[in-house]
Order: structure tokens, then sequence, then C-alpha cells
């Protein structure tokens, strides 16, 4: 019996014209305690007002830089941290009303960035990978552990019985994939799942993942700081600024044209790969802000070309464009209601 | 004009629980003023072979065979005063976390000013007057208050500006640089890359700027050299490893790089993992991996062959490709 | 061939089906690799089976003095170890004495590791308000000198082998409590721990699986390390009044019985310093080696 076939996942509900899982206004403030008696003295104000949603079978990549967002966004959308507010609706079941935690996460699982610190170093392999199926009370964990082990590359026979360390970086990352594959998950959040790999063994697990993906009918959400492997895997891209989305767009759409100042900045930091045309100014000066004490209005200003006064005092939504609906982008530049001066003009070249 | 960097035959071993031949029998010259990145994935020898050139290599657990010469001194030959003289003045390193690089318990101006003082013998006041002109070249804004603040204080781009202004205060003929952008955000990143690409030309310093980026080592760099299981796989200038890599691991890491391939394509990936170096390669480390291999490649060591000028591979196909052309 | 593509370095080699090894199987074995911490194994055991079967060595009796024969030295005739101020025989005091000092060394240590490690993993792992409270608690406890504190419980409590058990019990939570604390919620902050709860897995199954494996062997060691201070508190105890009393035969006792003889004798006053010390290094060693070879990863 193939492993396709032991492949359980909960039953579909909607239909393929439901999203799998729809996010409405997120939020998560972190306080930050100091002084003599531990008082909040200022939060973290980490997401803000994040929605999105990710249909059936779509891999939804997320980019940003540090202190984005991007991986407090994964924790909240599987329940590691709990949100201040907003919906978490899986396959049409808001999670905390018809949808339990713990049947969240069988639906929901994530693959993260540091394959050596997400292994406890005392299981082995096998037990960790068996694990989850056996928290799901799933029938016959240790084979099924075995068979995912196989199906993502690594013989159970020689690897069930060892420890992480005795495994290089890709081989762990194979095992957290099996881990999360095991208990039959429908959407898989990956964040930096392949970052920390070297690039030739980065290059095998992505095609691992797009085979997985195929093979069982996964929904990913990627999560990562590389374009380039973002725009290869995934369907459509959502990014992200100090907590918040500053657009999201079909990948061929965003790859055309970046529709928000910062995401246009964000593609020009890549480094060119061709040495007749190097980089000749950085798109950005400095470092993104705190996220403690964000910018008001949109967050952006303070380090945009285009900022005008409406930017510093005015919260933009998150739109479409006129022409491309499925291009969203939160700008004043492109909403001509906006007082901006050159509202409803787009970004200039 | 003297070489400013010479490395012949370098074999570096590490022993201990497990032997690890980190760096086998490397080769590499470097003229006055040139700008190399040593590009390879990890455990290929690119950070051991920074660390032989600082002489931080521990004497007790590592043998070293062959010999660097750094603007015709003999490295491996320093020790005491003479190494401490030699790391700073003439060699510094840019290091890939400022935040562990530099110290926390002082200013970044008086960490500045005692590398000054130590390695010219100036007086406090002129040590800091240099700190401060260093800071304003590395384009911090508001210099003069910055001199005063803690690493603590300062974001990470910030901090990574503060160690390459430490690194150059004194003026070395040759600036390491060990990854010193993969911990920042891609925005600052390409901020630093062109910051050290000026001050290379200010400066005139020659540059080894250690990555596993290849976008990176464009940015920064006019010749690369390729590393691979503690050997140098492939060198030239950049126009050549990027247009037209030769070693099947050049091309692999080129195709691996994800710029331009189709959307959901199958990537064209290299098998497989690097070997783990408990034994001395005695034919091709590539060979395991390689689309290309030949019984000859698992037989002995290919060759280092030269073609053009300072154009170098390491593959027993390299004249075969040659010849095609 | 999609399948071969998207295996990792394993294609190179022939795979070998390897045994199974369990983890404890593999502490044994790096153990029995370990020699001096099998040579310390061996004297604690040595000495726990001595004072268990010490009435079957056929050793004098450890109660019965003689006025003539009193500090005799070490190799007198009929007194190997030569004899105490009352002229009792040493080796069967010593041996004797193991009973109750080993007792009393090992035992409130190991209460006090179930107790610590129990308060200390579920401060660590619920954290917030729990953890206040019973770190706060604990804090109290820690503010007194540790003799100070097993004095006043004992003297409450009243004098006797029982009494002065549970008051060194008491004293040793706090800093068992707080060393489980610290490791425990170094080991909550790991990814690993996030990924079980990805699970599902409720609080006391990742506690079971995740946290108690990693955590228990610092805590172990530290245990360990706390035995000889408890043996000497305990004679501390004994000097008082309020722990063993004469004329059992207790190491600590001992040593404060013979202190007198310091002039006369030394080396017969050192013997109960010496086995206490003998004691307490061998365990401090055998913790030692318990730590490397709990270490998966050497």
């Amino acid at each position: 019996m193939s492993v396709t076939e032991t492949y359980a996942p909960s039953a579909d509900t909607g239909g393929p014209g439901q999203p799998l899982l729809i996010v409405r206004d997120l939020q998560k403030h972190f306080p930050v305690s100091g002084g003599l008696l531990g008082r909040t003295q200022a939060k973290v104000q980490a997401v803000d007002r994040v929605s999105f949603s990710v249909k059936k079978g779509e891999t939804l990549g997320i980019v940003g830089e540090s202190g984005c967002g991007k991986s407090t966004t994964a924790k909240l959308l599987i329940g590691l941290t709990e949100k201040d507010r907003g919906e978490i609706i899986f396959d049409g079941h808001a999670l905390g009303e018809r949808l339990s935690l713990k049947d969240l996460r069988r639906g929901v699982q994530m693959v993260f960035q540091d394959s050596y610190a997400t292994l406890n170093p005392r299981l082995t392999i096998l037990d960790s990978v068996a694990f989850g199926a056996q928290v799901q009370g799933l029938a016959d964990p240790k084979c099924l552990a075995r068979k995912m082990m196989d199906r993502v590359g690594l013989d159970p026979n020689r690897f069930a019985h060892r420890y992480p360390h005795e495994l290089s970086g890709g081989q762990r990352q194979r095992v957290n994939i099996a881990r999360a594959l095991a208990m039959s998950p429908r959407l898989v959040v990956l964040d930096e799942a392949v970052s920390a790999l070297d690039k030739s063994v980065e290059a095998q697990v992505l095609n691992l993942l797009g085979d997985l993906r195929a093979e069982f009918g996964l929904t990913y959400i990627f999560i990562s700081h590389d374009l380039n492997v973002v725009r290869f895997i995934s369907d459509r891209i959502l990014v992200m600024y100090l907590g918040e989305v500053v657009e999201v767009a079909p990948v061929d759409s965003i790859w055309a044209e970046q529709a928000h100042p910062y995401t246009r900045s964000l593609f020009s930091a890549m480094p060119s790969m061709d040495p007749d045309d190097r980089t000749k100014e950085p798109p950005l000066v400095g470092d993104p802000p705190n996220p403690i004490n964000p910018p008001k209005g949109c967050r952006f200003h303070t380090r945009c070309r285009f900022a005008a006064e409406a930017c510093k005092t005015k919260v933009p939504k998150l739109a479409g464009l006129s022409g491309n609906a499925d291009h969203l982008v939160a700008c004043h530049l492109h909403d001509a209601a906006s007082g901006h001066p050159k509202a409803g003009q787009g970004v200039p070249a | 004009m003297t070489k400013l960097l010479e490395i012949n035959d370098l074999t570096v071993r590490f022993s201990g629980k497990r032997t690890v031949h980190a760096i086998n029998n490397v080769s590499l010259s470097m003229e006055q003023g040139e700008t190399l990145a040593l590009l390879g994935e990890s455990g290929s020898g690119k950070s051991v072979t920074l660390k032989a050139l600082l002489g931080l290599l521990p004497p007790k657990r590592s043998s070293v065979e062959g010999s660097i010469h750094v603007n015709g001194t003999d490295v491996l030959s320093l020790s005491g005063k003479a190494l401490q003289r030699y790391r700073g003045a003439e060699v510094s390193m840019v290091f890939q976390e400022p935040a562990l690089a530099l110290d926390p318990v002082y200013t970044v101006g008086h960490q500045i000013a005692e590398s000054v003082m130590r390695h010219k013998g100036v007086s406090k006041a002129d040590a800091l007057s240099t700190a401060l002109d260093m800071l304003d070249r590395v384009r911090i804004p508001s210099a003069n208050r910055r001199l005063h603040s803690y690493p603590h204080e300062l974001s990470g781009g910030m901090r990574q500006r503060v160690m390459i202004a430490l690194a150059l205060a004194c003026r070395p003929r040759l600036l390491l640089a060990d990854e010193p952008t993969t911990a920042l955000d891609a925005t600052v990143q390409i901020q630093i890359l062109l910051l050290l690409r000026e001050l290379q030309k200010e400066f005139g310093m020659g540059v080894i700027f250690v990555t596993h980026d290849i976008g990176v080592a464009v940015e920064i760099s006019e010749r690369v050299a390729v590393m691979y299981a503690g050997q140098i796989v492939e060198e030239g200038t950049t126009r050549e490893i990027i247009r037209d890599g030769r070693h099947p691991y050049t091309q692999g890491l080129l195709a691996a790089n994800l710029h331009d391939v189709a959307r959901g394509a199958r990537l064209n990936a290299i098998p497989g993992a690097p070997p783990a170096l408990e034994v001395k390669p005695d034919a091709c480390p590539f060979a395991p991996r390689c689309s290309h291999v030949m019984p000859a490649c698992r037989a002995a060591l290919p060759p280092m062959v030269t073609t053009e000028g300072r154009r170098r591979v390491a593959c027993l196909h390299a004249d075969a490709v040659v010849a095609a052309e | 061939m999609a399948l071969t593509d998207t295996t990792g370095g394993q294609a190179v080699e022939p795979a070998p089906i390897e045994k199974p090894q369990g983890y404890w199987s593999g502490v044994g074995a790096r153990l029995v690799r370990d020699p001096l911490t099998m040579i310390c194994a061996g004297v604690v055991l040595a000495l726990i089976l001595a004072a268990v079967f010490a009435p079957l060595l056929g050793l004098a009796d450890p109660y019965k003095g003689s006025m003539i024969a009193r500090l005799k030295p070490l190799g007198t005739e009929g007194h190997i170890l030569g004899t105490d101020e009352q002229g009792r025989d040493m080796l069967a005091r010593l041996i004797y004495g193991g009973r109750l000092t080993l007792f009393i060394g090992l035992m409130p240590v190991v209460l006090a590791f179930f107790i610590g490690s129990a308060l200390g993993i579920t401060a660590g792992y619920v954290g917030g308000l729990t953890n206040t409270i019973i770190m706060r608690t604990v804090d109290v406890f820690f503010a007194f000198p540790s003799v100070l504190l097993a004095i006043a419980i004992s003297g409450a409590l009243g004098a006797g082998i029982v009494n002065s058990l549970v008051s060194l019990t008491i004293v040793f939570i706090p800093p068992i409590t707080r060393v489980a604390e610290a490791v425990t919620s170094g080991v909550r902050a790991l990814d690993y721990i996030d990924a079980a709860r990805a699970t599902g897995a409720n609080a006391w199954t990742v506690i079971r699986v995740h946290v108690i494996g990693n955590v228990l062997s610092p805590i172990f060691v530290y245990a360990t390390s706390l035995t000889s201070v408890c043996m000497i508190l305990a004679a501390g105890l004994s000097f008082l009044g309020i722990g063993v009393r004469p004329p059992e035969p207790e190491w600590g006792l001992m040593l404060n019985t013979l202190r007198s003889a310091i002039y006369v004798n030394p080396w017969l006053s050192a013997l109960p310093g010496v086995m206490i010390f003998i004691t307490s290094l061998c365990l401090n060693l055998l913790s030692d080696g318990l730590r490397s070879a709990m270490n998966v990863r050497d």
C-alpha cells in the first residue's frame, strides 16, 4: 500500500470554490515589560489588520524583512501564539466556534526554519515523525511514519533509529516535512523552511515540496525572505511590512508591476545576476524601523520617496488595482480619494 | 610589485574525535586591490581559509601545511607580537554577526580608537578623531553622536557599518569578509554591499569576500573562486564564472539560484550531499554527485587546468568543453 | 525517476539496515565504556552494600566500648582502623555509620529531586501566574541560609531521624525547583516544543515526551552534587542534638565527637571525614559521568 492511499486528510466541506483558509483582521501585539514591577511599557505591534485568504491547492508566498510579522502570522495561524483579535476560518469553520484548536492542528501543519531546533534531540527520527500521528490517534503511527519517511527520501531502515544530530541539515528538514505530513494535513505552513539549507540541497527540497503538493493535493503557505524561491514555488505573493499587508498579487502580476513602493524597493534590493549590470544605488536607506512604535499612518512613509502629508496621517486600505482586481495594494498613490497629491496615478517610475 | 596574497598548496587538517581534512592543496593568488569572492556551501572550507589567513586556527587541534604570503610576509611563521601587528594592521576581518564581534560594554568610538591606538601608536584624541572619520566614511548618520553609542543601541545594519569602520580604521591592505551580509535584511544587505564596493575603491585594499550566495558575489567581486570539499574547483572573473561556469558544481550552483527559472518547473538539483572529508579525497570529490562522471574521475584527483590567463578549472571535462567551443 | 531525484544523499551508498537501539541501552553502553565512572559507581555501590549487609560482615559490635582501648591508632591488632574515644571499633562504626549517613544524605535529596522537579517543570512549562506563585514561594525559602533553615525546621519539629529527613528535604526543594524551572523554561522556548504543540498534543503529553527527557539530566546532576552538602548538614543537625543522637554511629556525628582527639590521633579523627569525602567525590564524579552518558550528541 502506498503512502498516497494511507494519506487521510479531513473531509472537504465547502467544495473547491470555498477558500481553504480565510484570515480576517488578525492582530497580535506583544507587551514589552520592564521596570521594577514588570509593568507593560510598550507593545510590539507584530501583526496588525492582516487579512487574506488561501484557495484550495494554491501556494501563497509571504515575503518581508525581519520584524515584518511573517513568522508571527504563521504561529497565529496554527494557534502557537494566541491572537488578540481576528478570525481564522479553515474550510468554512471558524476557529473557536465550529473548529477546535486540536482539529485545526490536524488540518494545518507547520515546518520551521531551524531543522535542528525543531527536533527533540532525545527522540529518534521515527519517534519524532510518529509523535503527531500518535497524538491525533491515527492507526499504526509507526508504520505511517516509516512510509512517510520513505516518501520524503529517507530510507526508514537506515534513518528510523538515528538521532537528529546524526543527520545533515537537508535530511533533518526532510524529517520535519515527514513529521508534518504524517498527520495528513491539508494546509502546510512552511516558515523559511529552505532558508537555512545550502543552495544545492535547497533545490532538492523544493523539488520534493513540489512533488508532495501534487501527490497529496496540498495547499502551502510559503514564508521566505528569498524572492526567487517564493516566485518559483508560489501562485500568489503577499508582501508584509512592519506587521501589515502592503500588497497581495498573483506572481506574474507582481513580477510585472510592483504596485507598492516598498515592494518595488524589495525587488530592486535583490542582488543582480549580471556582472555587467550591477546595482548602482541602494533602493532604501537605513534599516526597517522598530515594530515597537511603528510610524503612524502608512507605516512605510518614513522611508518612502513618494510620501506626502496624507501618508503620515491616514492608514491606506488594501484595495484592488484599477484594471486588475486580483492585485491588491495598500498605498495612497493608487487610491484616487486618498488626498495624496498624486493620488490615483500609481507609483511613479 | 609584490602580490597581495600568495597561497601555495595550503592543507589544513583538524584532528580530535573526528579527523576532518578541511582544506586540501589550495593555491590562490591575488593582486593588490583585487576583490575576490570565495563561493561555496557550508563545510566547503571557505571560512577555514580565512581563519588560516589570520592565523586563527587552533594550534593544538589543527595541522597546517603549505604556505601563505601576504605582501611577502610569511603568515604561518608569525607568532606573538608580530602576529598581533599583522592582524588588524595588515589584514583585518568583518564577521557575519557584528552583535557578537563587537564588545557590548564599550562604546563603538572607544573600540575603534582603541584599535587605532594599539596599531598606530597615536594619542587618544587622534585615535578618536580617526574613529569619527571612519564612522563618517561608512555613512553612519550623525556620526558624532554615534561615537558614544553602545553596540546594542544600533540596528543590525548600523552595527555592520561599525564593524567595517573598525576593520578599516588601521588601513589594512587586505580585508577579509566572512558572510557579512547573510544575517541582514535584503534592503540592508544591498546597502552594505555597495558601501563595501565604494570603500574598496576609496582605500584600494584587496578584499576576500566569503559567501554562499552567487548574487552577492556578483555584486561585490571582480573574481570568483568556487570551493567544494576543501578545494578550489574553479576560478575566474565573475563574468566568466556567471556566463560560462565550466565545473559541473558551479553549473549546479548557478541553476540552484532560481534566477529566471520557470515557476513550478522541476529544478535541476545536484543530488546527494557534500562528502564528510574524514579521509583526504584521492579522486574528484564531486564525482558521486556529478552527472558527467567518468571512470577516470573516480580514479584520481582531476588536475587543475589553466585555460586562459588566470582562469582555471579542476575538472577532466574542462578541456573537452574548451575543445567543443 | 522522480522519486530518485528527491532523495537526499542516500542514493550514493547502499543502505544497511540499522539495529534499533533504545535511549537507555545507549546510555548504559556509554557508561560501561567510561572507566572512571564505573569505578565511582563501584565504590558507591560497595559502600551501600556494606552498610546494608553490615551485620553479615563479621564486624565488631559498633556500640561496645572499652575504657582501656580508647583512641587506639590505625593498625592496632583487632581494630584495624583503631578505636574511637570510647574504645569502640572504628571499622565497624564506619560501616554501620554508612547506614544512617547514606540514608540521611541521600533520601532528602531524592525526595527533593522529585518534588522540586515537579514544581520546577510545572512552573517553567506553564509560566505566567503559576510560575510567579511557585517561584516566589520558593524564593522565600531560598532567602534563608540552608543551615539556618534546616535548624529552624528541625527545631520546630523536634529531634529525630524522621524530622531531620523532613527538614532537609524542605531545605533542598527550593534550589532544585529553581534549577528545574530554569532549564524547563529554556527548553520551553525551543522550536521542537512548538512543533510538538502544533500536533495538537496536550500539555501533559508534551511534557512527558519532549520536556522531561531534556531537563531531567541537568536537574539530576545538580541534585547529585547536593548529596554531599546534605550529608554535612545532617551531621550538623546531629551535632546540635536535633538530628541523629549518640551512640548511633553516623559519620558526621563521629567527626564531631572525634574532633577533640585531633591532637592525640589526627589520622583517626580524620577517618569519618575521609568517608564523607570519598562518598561525595564518587557521587560527584558519577553524576558527571552520567551527564555525559545521557548526552546523545557524543
